[in-house]
């Protein structure tokens, strides 16, 4: 049983994300508040909402098909997925090879899909302004993330996150400028992804101006529940796979008992900065008009191809 | 064991005699109705055996006695024929089993003409693949144009259906000459056609550049790239959907299988920038075609525009390879030849299948347009499961099989730090980035085609009653349930067992290129899809899938295991919005509307608001396609005015064409002596 601590690690890091990520938008949204001079919500808010809403009768509109009561479980087994690929606590897990940098970004299309589809299937007005805006917001996203992640793979020759941090990890520190670009490309297309201000709010009922609330609009109860649980996940996972390209350091290797509360202590240290890095973009802007969104995420794309073209000169 | 060859050359016989069957027993159709396409579809699972056969073995060659004397027909099966004989049976099986079922209620004189010409287009296309001479090719390759033209204008009463027609018939025939080009210049004055004779011709690198530029364009314009892609959208939605589906599925390919034979085989030593052209090319075809696909509102046109990108996407694949190739990277060369062959066949299996969707909803309800539909996935559950399959499989989504050859495409891209070239270098990856850009592209299109079809709440037809059609929408019948089925199922296989192909696609560019993939990437087993090497990329498409089930069902049964299932049904909440109808859900248009925002510029807009005290309001929004205006009708312009001045020597009198005979006579007595 060669595998068998690597399977262990796998385990136990998907099960961690998955139950950590709800404390993530717990703090994230605790720093908010605090910024906005506001008494903060627990910490543990997010879990009792979820405890909440899983206990509730679901309420299904008359006419929603089965695609509409899979969905929530699809986007939960999607994101659930993207946590067991991205190197959270260790690189080189089990699963790790099955699916790279780039089915990781189909990953996430996969999900986008069904939530969309989802969202037009009860066929009121605000489903599908949500299902076409995400799509939106996606198309401009996906291939920005893409390049950003080809940027990595160019500077170590693969498109394995664990090769990628592993590469990335043990260079002599220097400061690549191609990977700065794709830093602040990643930012972008991260707040864009997981609907934070600038590009959509979160925290907004305004008919006219929500994105992802305009899709979920008809979901109740346990599917409800999932769906937010998915989020949080995702912006779990996106914060993660930054730390994975940008900052690689303390990323246990699989199987290494040893380093595993060092990679815990790092994990916990990047996370509570990144979100609380998060809270203070989010009160210092203000959410742009729809479409600004292209521009926004135009600007990613072409920060993104910059440094992947930077990359190129400084080779040769 | 049947030889390949004489096995393929047995289906093709086969399918000329189902044909011509159909005519025989004048006025009565039964044979046509019941029989005929039954056994095409036995004809074609045998010829996909056959090609799957042919790719493990050496080629073979025959001699036919037929043609013109002392020009006989040369024939040959190796790797490449093989493979696209693989798809082309495979592929037209599904499709025929379905046309058993949608040809059902034709009229009798109709349904033998479309027999005979049908069998006939699928035995043409087999025989472009085993031709081995240049004028077998081009005589098989009319009468692929010819057959699939009376195809498509099987509703020749519709004005619109004839004049698509006649530009499908025009393009073709301006490709078939540059094709023609090709193998003369080619031939280089010997006097002797077959392949081999130009295979083995020398020629200086002017010349061949010549005959590549007329092969890509003569095979391009077949293919439907940009800008000779005008006659596709117009004439693959005239034909009926199972012919559509072998258009879109299975004839562009064979305009692929003419330029990889002619590039690699053929013209032998690629060129760098030759294949930078077809990486151009290839990036504004894939970019036009999604973005026109976007704009759609007929189911069939929207498809046959996404046919446009994907051979773009092909395209993509086989540039960088002749990048590759052209600076003797022949193992990145291989991967890219093969990441364009697989999209060639994935792109055939669900291209066919989402057709053959449309042809189930137009059979069913008499709709083509986006905006009258709605909520079909609650009458037509059948037909609506097969077409997911084939949107996500379209919109390049994992585990599906056009999630792999993208994958593979962009693997390719990856290779780029092999290149010495430094500006071709940092090129490659902007053309994945095209590719990237339409990927995200086509799922908003799919998004849009199944949300607004199969999705929602059924739409009021405005643009076609449906008197034609009574009786309430019912799902498809069995024989097409059988064809859908079976070509949904390749979605899967060709998604979830890609390193089976992998290994099989590596002989033909082996066989091409003169090198194939890496021992690295080979040694690695079915499980795991490895382009290189195991630590730079790989991907497990199975496994993949398997995690996402599992996982999926497990957050399923804890949610019931600990919560509970119940249920209420309740009417649509929509932020509490009292009064909902149908008509104020997104139609295909308005959920392009972000697109025209974004990428204005790029079609040919008009768009009238009514004014506010207007007493009957009303929206006109037309968007066309820009090519025709800078391209095809200044084109078409200069052409009438030069023939309208030939046309001033044409008097309609004797005496004044007595008068030019005359001249002439004096003017050949005078120079010729």
């Amino acid at each position: 049983m060669e595998h068998a601590p690597g399977i262990a690690f796998q385990i136990l890091q998907s099960v961690f994300v998955v139950l950590a990520a709800p404390l993530l938008m717990g703090w994230v949204n605790q720093c908010r508040a605090w910024l906005q001079n506001r008494a903060a919500p627990s910490l543990l808010l997010p879990y009792y909402t979820l405890a909440k809403l899983l206990q509730k009768d679901a309420v299904i509109a008359r006419d929603a098909s089965p695609l509409f009561r899979v969905t929530p479980y699809v986007l939960f087994g999607c994101m659930w997925l993207a946590a067991g690929i991205v190197p959270v606590l260790a690189t080189d897990l089990p699963f790790a090879p099955a699916a790279d940098v780039i089915a990781l970004v189909g990953v996430f299309a996969l999900a986008r899909v069904f939530s969309a589809l989802a969202a037009m299937d009860i066929g009121t007005s605000f489903g599908g302004l949500g299902a076409r805006r995400e799509m939106l917001i996606g198309f401009l996203a996906e291939p920005a993330m893409l390049m950003t992640m080809f940027t990595a793979a160019f500077i170590s020759g693969s498109t394995q996150l664990t090769t990628i941090v592993e590469t990335l990890a043990h260079r002599e520190f220097a400061i690549y400028p191609s990977l700065a670009f794709a830093a602040v490309a990643f930012l972008m297309v991260l707040l864009a992804e997981n609907a934070r201000i600038p590009i959509d709010n979160p925290t907004t009922h305004l008919e006219l101006t929500m994105i992802h609330e305009a899709m979920i609009l008809e979901y109740s109860a346990r599917h409800l529940a999932l769906i937010e649980w998915a989020v949080s996940i995702k912006l779990f996972a996106y914060m993660t796979i930054g730390f994975a390209l940008f900052v690689p350091w303390g990323i246990a290797e699989a199987g290494h008992w040893g380093a595993l509360p060092l990679a815990f202590a790092s994990l916990a240290l990047k996370l509570a900065f990144a979100g609380a890095g998060l809270a203070v973009l989010e009160a210092m802007l203000a959410k742009v008009r729809l479409f600004l969104a292209p521009e926004f995420l135009s600007t990613a794309f072409l920060l993104a191809v910059l440094g992947m073209l930077i990359h190129f000169l400084m080779q040769s | 064991m049947v030889s390949p060859l004489a096995g393929a050359l047995a289906v093709i016989v086969g399918w000329m005699t189902i044909g011509l069957a159909a005519l025989v027993p004048a006025g009565n159709a039964f044979f046509a109705r019941r029989l005929a396409f039954p056994l095409g579809t036995f004809a074609g699972l045998a010829l996909a055996v056959f090609g799957l056969q042919a790719l493990w073995m050496p080629a073979q060659q025959l001699i036919l006695p037929l043609g013109l004397p002392d020009l006989p027909f040369h024939l040959r099966v190796d790797g490449l024929s093989g493979f696209f004989l693989l798809l082309l049976g495979a592929v037209s099986a599904g499709i025929t089993i379905y046309a058993t079922g949608y040809f059902r209620e034709e009229t009798a004189d109709r349904i033998t003409l479309i027999t005979l010409l049908y069998h006939f287009f699928l035995a043409s296309m087999a025989l472009v693949v085993l031709a081995d001479d240049a004028y077998l090719f081009m005589v098989a390759w009319e009468t692929m144009a010819l057959s699939s033209y009376f195809l498509v204008t099987t509703d020749h009463k519709i004005p619109a259906i004839r004049s698509a027609g006649f530009l499908y018939l025009l393009v073709a025939h301006l490709g078939a000459i540059a094709i023609l080009l090709c193998f003369g210049v080619m031939h280089g004055g010997s006097g002797d056609y077959t392949f081999a004779a130009l295979r083995a011709a020398d020629l200086t690198p002017a010349w061949a550049t010549v005959a590549f530029l007329l092969a890509f364009f003569g095979f391009g314009a077949k293919a439907g790239m940009i800008p000779l892609h005008a006659w596709l959208p117009e004439a693959h939605p005239a034909a009926p959907s199972p012919v559509s589906a072998l258009m879109s599925g299975i004839m562009l390919k064979t305009a692929i299988y003419g330029m990889v034979r002619v590039i690699y085989d053929l013209l032998g030593s690629v060129r760098w920038e030759w294949g930078i052209v077809v990486l151009v090319i290839g990036a504004a075809t894939t970019l036009f075609g999604v973005l026109y696909a976007l704009m759609q509102h007929d189911l069939k046109r929207l498809l046959a525009y996404h046919s446009v990108e994907n051979i773009g996407i092909i395209l993509l694949g086989l540039g960088m390879s002749m990048v590759f190739v052209g600076f003797g990277q022949t193992a990145a060369g291989a991967l890219g030849l093969i990441a364009a062959l697989y999209h060639t066949l994935n792109h055939a299996v669900f291209k066919a299948l989402l057709f053959l969707g449309a042809g189930s909803i137009l059979h069913a309800t008499g709709l083509r347009n986006l905006n009258d539909m709605g909520g079909l996935i609650r009458k037509m559950p059948v037909t609506a499961f097969y077409f997911l399959i084939g949107a996500l499989a379209i919109s390049a989504l994992p585990p599906l099989n056009g999630f792999v050859s993208e994958w593979l495409t962009f693997q390719t891209a990856l290779q780029a730090p092999l290149l010495d070239h430094g500006v071709v270098r940092s090129l490659l990856p902007l053309f994945a980035a095209t590719l990237a850009l339409a990927g995200a592209l086509t799922a908003m299109c799919f998004v849009k085609v199944y949300g607004i079809a199969f999705l929602g709440q059924a739409r009021e037809p405005e643009h076609a009653p449906r008197a034609a059609h009574a009786g309430p929408t019912h799902d498809c019948g069995a024989a097409e349930r059988i064809g859908m089925a079976w070509l949904a199922a390749g979605c899967f296989v060709l998604g979830l067992f890609p390193a089976s192909f992998l290994l099989m696609l590596n002989r033909i560019s082996t066989a091409l290129i003169g090198g194939g993939l890496p021992d690295s990437a080979l040694e690695s087993n079915w499980l795991w899809l490895v382009p290189t090497h195991a630590a730079k990329a790989s991907y497990s498409p199975l496994i993949f899938l398997a995690v996402i089930v599992a996982v999926t069902l497990l957050a399923f049964f804890l949610v019931r295991r600990f919560y509970h299932g119940r249920v209420r049904v309740a009417p649509p909440w929509d932020c509490g919005f009292p009064a909902q109808t149908p008509r104020m859900q997104d139609t295909a248009d308005a959920f392009g509307q972000p697109i025209r925002h974004v990428f204005g510029p790029l079609y040919r807009m008009r768009r009238e608001l009514p004014g506010p005290d207007d007493p009957k309001p009303r929206f006109v929004l037309q968007v066309e396609d820009r090519h025709w205006y800078w391209l095809y009708l200044p084109v078409a312009r200069v052409t009438n005015l030069i023939s309208a001045k030939i046309g001033l020597l044409q008097q309609g009198r004797i005496s004044t064409y007595l008068l030019y005979s005359f001249c002439t006579l004096i003017a050949l007595l005078i120079l010729v002596r």
